[in-house]
């Protein structure tokens, strides 16, 4: 089997704290690849890594055979992205949002109408296409992501914590989605999630990061063997201690571990 | 290349003509500036100037105003692109970085024109009056260079800031005094040497100058100097954009 993703020893340094430290890891081609951690372990920054939205500080990245670093924009094509904060433009109807993404991805013109409509359907919003974004539901926003990462269809799509904050209706609504896309398309499925229940029904592989480092990876079955635990579940908490991390904050206050690991607390 | 650019200039129309409270209350200031300076130093102007109408003087001062606060806007747009995330959405997508800055620059240009536009119709109100077609359109280039250039600066500043906090500080200590040592408001003429300098270094000032020569007839560097200067001032700082630009991160 191919690798549609490959990375090797990639880094990425804050100043001086370092928030992914030298990980490597591949992604086979059609397959459903779970990213696991905690919160601030960096799942966050390697997919704005992989995705050209950060600079690796070092280490390299290949995504469907083109070098993200260097080719840039052949990289972009080829993959989706659902990040894990907002990235609508509230201002605009979901259709028009859907349009802006087609256009800026040079989606051909006589096809776009058609991919929107498809995508839109997929997620259950080519009824309310018309409404502005602003009007949509948390649920609805990340269905509307999630249909607009689909029409310049992507080979792989990167998904950063899909369900957070969402109801369990809504959730699974996203997985069967999700599902359905790996199986129908063969699109290749790269998520984050700290949901051990999603990621254990879904994923054919595992990594689990801590402190920006890769601690354990394979199929569930392998890594519950490794760490002679029943569920992915003991696992993780084996594997990652127990103790509390600080909520997530992607753009405002940066976590700290609770036991002090002497990270700095940024700003 | 022209699809990806008019659809970033369309969002910003989209955002503008929605955005009704925005439209009129970006107006309210030029008014006010336009009926007070008008009313307020008219007479003591035209006394100075030995009966020259002071609303000849301030009409184009007061539009290129107009032009100006509006065209910097456009670097806040950005900065709120990046705090409510969309900004990641345009630049992960596979386009040139040149692309997103020209798509930027035009839409916030646009928008700034049509203001400009607005204004100089309101002018008309108040007694302002254009001698010829022909001034007219050289007046309309005028505004387009002064749009330009300044919403490519405000996008330059913009895209090296992380909030709002910072770009208010911009407001503060630069775009207000390139607004008032620019001649907008009065001649500048007489004025200590410092003060003189900065007007001198201002780009407003050519921007001012030119359209003023153009619409009312008066100018003090000559309208083609202005127009060269303010030209390649604009050409510049769209290019000191773009490469900003492609060092973005969201
Ligand atoms: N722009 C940044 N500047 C400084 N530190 C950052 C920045 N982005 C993330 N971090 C830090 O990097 C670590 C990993 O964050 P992140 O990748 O968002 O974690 P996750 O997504 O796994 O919850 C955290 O400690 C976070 O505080
Ligand atoms: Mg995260």
């Amino acid at each position: 089997m191919q690798n549609i993703l490959s990375v090797k020893s990639l880094t990425k340094k804050f100043d001086d704290f370092t928030a992914v430290k030298d990980i490597s890891f591949d992604v086979e081609t059609g397959s459903i690849f779970a990213f696991l951690g905690p919160n601030g372990a960096g799942k966050s920054t390697t997919i704005k890594m992989l995705t050209t939205v950060l600079k690796p500080t070092s280490g390299e990245i290949s995504i469907n055979g083109f070098n993200v670093l260097k080719e840039q924009d052949k990289a972009r094509a080829s993959f989706g992205i659902v990040f894990q904060d907002h990235s609508l433009d509230e201002e605009l109807t979901a259709y028009e949002n859907m349009v802006y993404h087609a256009v800026v991805y040079k989606v051909p013109k006589k096809e776009r109408a058609e991919r929107i409509q498809k995508a839109l359907e997929i997620v259950g919003l080519w009824d309310r296409r018309e409404d502005y974004v602003k009007k949509y539901s948390g649920g609805m926003k990340r269905r509307l992501e999630i249909a607009r990462a689909l029409v310049h269809y992507p080979k792989i799509l990167f998904l950063d914590e899909p369900t957070v904050g969402l109801d369990p209706q809504t959730r699974n609504s996203i997985w069967t989605h999700i599902k359905k896309l790996n199986e129908e398309r063969k699109m290749t499925i790269f998520l984050t999630t700290h949901y051990m229940e999603e990621a254990e029904s879904i994923a054919d592989q595992i990594a689990i990061i801590d402190h920006g480092k890769i601690i354990e990876s394979g199929t569930v079955e392998e890594i519950r063997k490794r760490t002679e635990t029943e569920s992915l579940e003991e696992a993780f908490l084996k594997l990652t201690g127990r103790d509390l991390r600080d909520e997530n904050n992607e753009t405002g206050n940066k976590m700290r571990t609770i036991r002090g690991m002497g990270r700095r607390n940024r700003h | 290349m022209i699809e990806v650019i008019y659809i970033l200039w369309l969002r910003q129309l989209k955002h503008y003509w929605r955005s009704k409270s925005r439209l009129l209350g970006s107006l309210g200031q030029p008014l006010l500036f336009m009926i007070t300076f008008g009313f307020g130093f008219g007479p003591m102007y035209s006394r100075a100037s030995g009966g020259a109408n002071y609303m000849d003087f301030l009409a184009p001062g007061i539009v290129s105003m107009a032009i100006l606060f509006t065209a910097i806007f456009s670097g806040l747009e950005v900065i709120w692109d990046r705090q409510f995330g969309f900004l990641k959405e345009t630049l992960v997508a596979p386009i040139s970085r040149t692309e997103i800055m020209l798509g930027k620059t035009l839409g916030g240009a646009t928008i700034a024109m049509i203001q400009g536009l607005i204004v100089l119709s309101l002018t008309y109100l108040l007694g302002f009056r254009i001698p010829s077609l022909f001034s007219l359109g050289l007046g309309l280039i005028f505004m387009a260079l002064i749009a330009i250039f300044f919403t490519g600066l405000g996008l330059a500043i913009a895209s090296k800031m992380k909030d709002m906090h910072g770009f208010q500080l911009i407001m503060n200590f630069l775009i207000m005094p390139i607004f008032f040592l620019s001649g907008a408001l009065f001649p500048l003429e007489n004025l200590p040497p410092a003060i003189y300098f900065i007007s001198r270094i201002d780009p407003l000032t050519y921007g001012v100058d030119g359209l003023r020569g153009a619409i009312a007839g008066m100018s003090t560097f000559g309208i083609y100097n202005d127009l060269a200067i303010i030209g390649v001032l604009a050409t510049l700082v769209c290019a000191i954009g773009a490469v900003l630009f492609s060092k973005l991160e969201a």
